[in-house]
Parts: structure tokens; C-alpha cells; sequence
């Protein structure tokens, strides 16, 4: 149990650093003016250069394994809360980490659509 | 008022683009390996599916779409909230489960539809907030 316990953690923890860490380098990269393909191809090519992206990148690779670790080794009904918790993790990283202003509503959302997933995939 | 209704649209656009390109990669991957075959847990068995994967055209398929997946999050995150995008993409899930029951005619039980509804609700919630609360970053030409 205590290994689970201790993967789940890890597991939150590396999907939500990786996802904060590519929307902070992201953000310093900066947005695309417009669609047009020889911008996009600029802001592609601007963001493969960010260290944020190359954080985040091992990050969520290994947030994928230990998922699929987690899968076999703890029933569904534990890993997929677990996983959608991740939601709500993330809101807390965009709050105090990304500083995001993050009002009721979009708490009260958040919180829905964490319940909701857990809803359809323990059913899937 | 005018840039704000432009933010919603671009992001409702790119979410839009992030739920029908992870659909579609899972989709294809999934298309691919039944075509694959069950994989033998064993050196050989192993060496085998990594091969007939690298060599099938719908499991590349599978894979640029999900490429297509995280450049369109990228791109949406440059501009919008993280606590935005990250829970509208789960728009994916009711999404999934409307086209399972409306093309494959499959059977979805009460505590699935309830969940469905949970996330369109939740995603609507979070859809009237401001997309993007930080402060204007640069802009690229």
C-alpha cells in the first residue's frame, strides 16, 4: 500500500510540475501573432529552444510510466480518482505557482469536471 | 470587450483542436494495434510488436495526431490559463462517450451519463471565467 501511496504521489507530482513547467515556458515564450505557417513555424521553433519545455517534457514521460505502473498494481477505482485529482492539483500549481486568479466558478468547474471524469472512465 | 471576445474564441478554438486531435490519435492507436495483434509478453513477442509498429501507417497516424494534440495545448497555453485549458480539454471525455452511443450504438449506463454531465457543466462553469487572469506577454510576428 505504502508503495502506491508513494507512486501516486510521484505521479501527481510529475504530471502537474511538467504541465505547470510547459505553461510557464510557454508563457515567456510568448503567443503566435497569427496562424499563419511561417509564424507558427517561428513559435515552434522558439519554444523547442525554451529549458522549460525540456523540463517538462521528462516530467510528463514519467508521469505516463508511473500511470502505467499505478495501472498495474492498484485497482481502477484507486488510480483513476487519483488521476482526475490531478485537476484539482493543477489548479492549486495555477494559483500559487503560475499565479492565475482563480475564482469560485472556476473552482466550482474544476471540481465538476473531476468528479465527472472519474464518473466516465471507472464506468468506461 | 473586442480582445476579450477574440481570447475566447482563438482559445475555444485550439481546444477544440486539442479534443478532436487526442480523439483521433487515440482512435488511430488503438486501430493500429488491433491490426497488430495481441502483444506475447516475452523478448521476442516484445520485438516483434515494436517492429510491426514501426512499420504501420496507422500507428503514425496515431502519433501525429497526438503531436497535433501538444502543439495545440502549447499554443493555448501561451495565451490562455493553465487552470483554463487544462480542465476544458476534459470536454474530450463527454465527447467520446456521445460519439460511442451515436456511431457505435453502445450502451452507456446512468452513472456514466452523470459523469458526462458533470463535465459539460463543470466546462461550461469554466468557460464564462476570464481566459487568461496573468499579465499580457509578448506577442510574436
Amino acid at each position: 500500500m505504502t508503495k502506491v501511496v508513494l507512486l501516486l504521489i510521484f505521479f501527481i507530482c510529475c504530471s502537474t510540475g511538467g504541465e505547470i513547467a510547459m505553461t510557464h515556458g510557454m508563457k515567456l515564450v510568448g503567443e503566435p501573432k497569427s496562424f499563419r505557417p511561417g509564424v507558427l513555424f517561428r513559435f515552434i521553433g522558439r519554444a523547442m529552444r525554451s529549458g522549460w519545455l525540456w523540463l517538462a517534457l521528462p516530467l510528463l514521460a514519467a508521469s505516463f510510466y508511473s500511470l502505467l505502473v499505478l495501472l498495474s498494481w492498484a485497482p481502477l477505482s484507486v488510480v483513476i480518482p487519483a488521476s482526475a485529482f490531478n485537476y484539482v492539483v493543477g489548479t492549486f500549481g495555477a494559483k500559487y505557482i503560475l499565479k492565475e486568479t482563480v475564482s469560485p466558478k472556476r473552482w466550482m468547474g474544476v471540481v465538476m469536471v473531476c468528479i465527472g471524469v472519474t464518473l466516465v472512465l471507472i464506468t468506461g | 470587450m473586442k480582445h476579450e471576445h477574440r481570447l475566447r474564441l482563438k482559445t475555444l478554438l485550439m481546444v477544440l483542436l486539442m479534443v478532436v486531435c487526442a480523439n483521433a490519435g487515440d482512435l488511430m492507436l488503438k486501430r493500429g494495434m488491433l491490426q497488430i495483434g495481441a502483444v506475447q509478453i516475452s523478448s521476442v513477442g516484445i520485438w516483434h510488436a515494436l517492429l510491426s509498429t514501426i512499420h504501420n501507417a496507422t500507428i503514425w497516424l496515431g502519433i501525429l495526431f497526438l503531436i497535433g494534440f501538444t502543439l495545440c495545448y502549447m499554443t493555448a497555453v501561451s495565451w490562455a490559463d493553465y487552470s483554463y485549458v487544462m480542465p476544458a480539454g476534459a470536454f474530450g471525455y463527454a465527447l467520446q462517450t456521445t460519439l460511442a452511443v451515436v456511431i457505435l450504438h453502445e450502451a452507456v449506463n446512468a452513472q456514466r451519463w452523470i459523469g458526462v454531465t458533470l463535465i459539460v457543466v463543470g466546462v461550461l462553469l469554466v468557460g464564462q471565467t476570464q481566459p487568461s487572469t496573468t499579465k499580457p506577454k509578448p506577442v510574436l510576428s
